[in-house]
């Protein structure tokens, strides 16, 4: 079948969000860690980067993820993709 | 559709409408979890009262496994779309949980404080590894493998690649990973039902083995489905019970995890002093000297054989002559039995005490500041340079692989075809990582308070005075806990302690002064954890074999009742297999489970994402992709990892890609198999058109117009 324009435009904003929440997710793993030496400065006790690989890129990985559900949920509805769910 | 109605044997498990189902469910669980709690008080009333401790061991392990087992027998059925996804009926939320109990192993629950307490910043790897990874699930695979719909993972390499080729590799990466999975959790259980009952480490695997196939083996994936969210309300309780109770304890506070990294700084600034110690440098200097002494012997063993050998003859005839005491006579006669036999043992023994004491000649005992980001010095000088750099990279290659390892692993990638829709898979994945998370960041947290406890009540306390855990655990295993006044002053250092790491969560109870129901209880987490993920593993390895290997490859007229028959026969036959290899207790456990995570991601990862995202991705590029990701990684630890080089006879030197570790090998894999995928699809034929709408299809949760159906039922 031929895809309509609409599906293109679903599909851009998918690849525009994923790509948008890779970068965060990247940042907080891989750029945090690798400098995680000069961000020892004290949070609540905690050296910074040992607080966010203990628990700060924990939270930030669960909110990601709860935004890329919530976002794509709406984005199926605005796009007609919407599954029917049985109630 | 066949998942919709199931059969009505399942009592509990089985409902009308989903929304119905749900609330069924809520019901369930909360009456699961109350009477959960409600079996611990009066147990602990119990103790009180006088009940022994191996009568709790045996009433957790008792309680807990026939509640399993019970679970199956209720859910027992014989539909595939039952058997294999649990009738594509199972909510958001419950999956979350399922997911979370199949992703925590054994390893999650008993060894990651464990390292962490033993390696400090490092450990973070696991922490973040383990819990990061689900960003990729999330992001490039939950929602599309349901809409796909299918049952297993080689299900989709089949469709998308076209053949029985990708399927087959897919087949052999996947029982690859899932079976050294599996064995080390078998391996886990027969520990715990080791402490927690007192039965021989064979018939506790056993023991284990039948709580895990009641379940699978009666109601496949809807069995353990509703057995992994029972199994998560356990370990939960019982890993967050004692945290919680340390902290009040040392902070009068009751989230730890908010609280921490106060206690951190503490524990910071004591090793400040400890590392400064003279008491400490006094044991130090004992084992610095015990190594030089067993090097000189090294140098002429022979000689110092014999002399070894008249020292202890002549001391058990003197002790004779003199009429000694029987004790003082035993314990010479004790040293000259432990006298090696031959030059060889003595040299062997011999070296590996050189290396044991040299080991302890190490500030901290061997471990490195809690809070230091990777060894060495980037300031420093060449070596301290190389030193950082080399543990930086390797601590980002270790996340690495943790990562696109979770996000390759078949167990976990199947738990998503089970929900009722794409949007319910795109949720669930939240819940999942959420339901993991509350592990996972209480994990760094009893690494500190254990250890804030260690620095601070148990260093310095005379030896007479030391609490009873630690004689206790020391009688279990010498292994994981011994305790020696090496400089005899009387008062216990900490280089005078050898601590295992899989024994902090175990004993937290213990440390934290709580009474023996707890540590019941943690046990009972433990097995819960084990079991659960070994539930999962072993379906993802017979449902391999019979649905994609037998139905899909073999017999494809087979039908649906013979299909699940043979299912279960063969998940008796790898149980037992499975058993019996962890019955040999094989040397390098944790090595072999960190290797899943390498072999499935450069397996998996880049054929599963290539397969949605780029439509040109074909078969010729999938196989040789997955060939090349696979061949590279495992080449790489046959020829860097001890125990492998000796498995494979290779015995040219170990020669390191940029300082990485064998455990990361996955880091050379994916991309090897990304940039083989890749160019080699470019220089051969597009896939068919049909494939090409597969993955249109597999894209959009609804797509008007579209012919594809793939749902399996």
């Amino acid at each position: 079948m031929q895809l309509t324009d609409s599906h293109k435009q679903y599909w851009q904003k998918n690849m525009r969000i994923t790509g948008l929440l890779l970068f965060i997710w990247f940042v907080v793993t891989y750029v945090v860690s690798f400098n995680a030496r000069d961000l020892s400065f004290t949070f609540f006790g905690w050296p910074f980067s040992f607080w966010m690989g203990a628990q700060g890129s924990l939270v930030v990985y669960v909110l990601l993820i709860a935004y890329y559900a919530h976002y794509m949920n709406n984005l199926d509805k605005e796009y007609d993709c919407a599954e029917v769910e049985e109630e | 559709m066949a998942g919709m109605t199931p059969e009505g044997t399942g009592g509990l498990f089985s409902g009308g409408t989903n929304a119905a189902f749900k609330s069924q469910l809520n019901k369930v669980y909360t009456w699961y979890t109350g009477g959960f709690i409600l079996f611990v008080i009066v147990l602990a009333v119990f103790e009180q009262m006088g009940m022994g401790r191996a009568m709790i061991g045996y009433c957790f392990l008792g309680a807990t496994v026939l509640l399993y087992a019970g679970i199956g027998v209720m859910s027992r059925t014989n539909d595939a779309a039952e058997y294999y996804v649990a009738g594509r009926r199972v909510p958001a939320l419950y999956n979350g949980m399922a997911t979370g109990a199949d992703w925590m192993s054994a390893a999650s629950f008993i060894g990651m404080a464990g390292t962490l307490y033993l390696t400090g910043y490092s450990g973070l790897a696991f922490i973040m590894g383990w819990t990061g990874g689900y960003c990729l699930v999330a992001l490039f695979l939950a929602p599309y493998l349901r809409k796909f719909g299918q049952f297993t993972i080689p299900d989709f390499l089949g469709e998308r690649y076209d053949g029985n080729l990708p399927r087959l590799l897919g087949i052999i990466a996947a029982i690859l990973c899932s079976f050294t999975y599996v064995v080390a959790q078998i391996y886990g259980v027969g520990l715990i039902t080791t402490r927690l009952a007192g039965v021989p480490f064979e018939l506790g695997i056993f023991l284990g083995l039948g709580g895990i196939l009641v379940c699978s083996f009666l109601g496949g994936m809807r069995a353990v489905t509703w057995t992994q969210v029972a199994q998560y309300i356990i370990l939960i309780i019982a890993y967050l019970v004692p945290v919680i109770w340390l902290s009040v304890k040392q902070t009068n506070f009751p989230v730890p995890q908010l609280i921490y990294g106060y206690q951190l700084e503490k524990v910071s600034a004591k090793e400040v002093e400890l590392i400064k110690d003279p008491k400490e440098l006094e044991v130090r200097g004992i084992f610095k000297e015990r190594a030089v002494v067993l090097g000189e012997k090294l140098k002429d063993v022979p000689a110092a054989l014999a002399n070894d050998k008249a020292v202890a003859e002549k001391s058990v005839a003197d002790l004779k002559a003199s009429n000694a005491p029987a004790p003082e006579i035993a314990a010479a006669e004790k040293v000259l039995a432990a006298v090696p036999a031959n030059a060889d043992a003595a040299k062997a023994a011999w070296t590996k005490a050189k290396a044991a004491a040299e080991a302890r000649d190490k500030p901290l005992a061997g471990m490195p500041r809690h809070a230091a980001q990777f060894a060495g010095d980037p300031a420093g000088d060449e070596k301290a340079k190389k030193a950082f750099e080399t543990s930086r990279l390797n601590f980002l290659a270790l996340i690495f692989c943790l990562m696109v390892g979770t996000a390759a692993l078949p167990h976990i990638l199947m738990r998503y075809y089970t929900t009722p829709s794409v949007k319910q898979a795109r949720e669930s994945v939240t819940w999942s990582l959420f339901f993991i998370f509350l592990l996972y960041f209480t994990a760094p947290a009893l690494a500190v308070l254990v250890k804030y406890e260690i620095f601070s009540t148990l260093v310095g306390t005379p030896f007479d005075q030391l609490p009873a855990w630690i004689g206790q655990w020391a009688k279990v295993d010498p292994a994981l806990l011994s305790v020696s006044d090496i400089n005899k002053d009387g008062i216990f250092q900490l280089a005078e302690m050898t601590i295992g790491g899989d024994i902090i969560v175990l004993a937290t109870p213990e440390i934290g002064g709580l009474p023996y129901v707890i540590s019941g209880m943690v046990a009972a987490g433990g097995l819960a954890a084990a079991l659960s993920t070994a539930d999962g593993l072993l379906l993802t390895i017979a449902n391999a074999l019979s649905h994609d290997l037998y139905y899909k490859m073999i017999n494809p007229n087979a039908p649906a009742a013979k299909r699940v028959l043979i299912s279960k026969v063969l998940l008796l036959v790898v149980a037992l297999a499975a058993a019996y290899v962890a019955a040999q207790k094989p040397a390098d456990i944790l090595f072999l489970v960190s290797a899943a995570f390498s072999f499935a991601a450069a397996a998996f990862f880049p054929a599963l994402v290539l397969g949605i995202f780029w439509k040109r991705a074909n078969k010729a590029g999938a196989c040789l992709g997955m060939i090349a990701g696979l061949g590279v990684t495992f080449y790489y630890m046959a020829t860097t990892q001890v125990w492998l080089r000796g498995v494979f006879g290779v015995t040219s030197p170990i020669e390191l890609w940029y300082g990485i570790l064998p455990i990361s090998a996955g880091v050379f894999g994916v991309p090897l198999g990304f940039a083989v995928i890749i160019l080699v699809s470019l220089v051969t034929p597009a896939p068919r058109k049909d494939i090409q709408e597969l993955v249109d299809h597999v894209r959009y949760p609804i797509l008007r117009g579209d012919t594809v159906n793939t749902i399996a039922t």
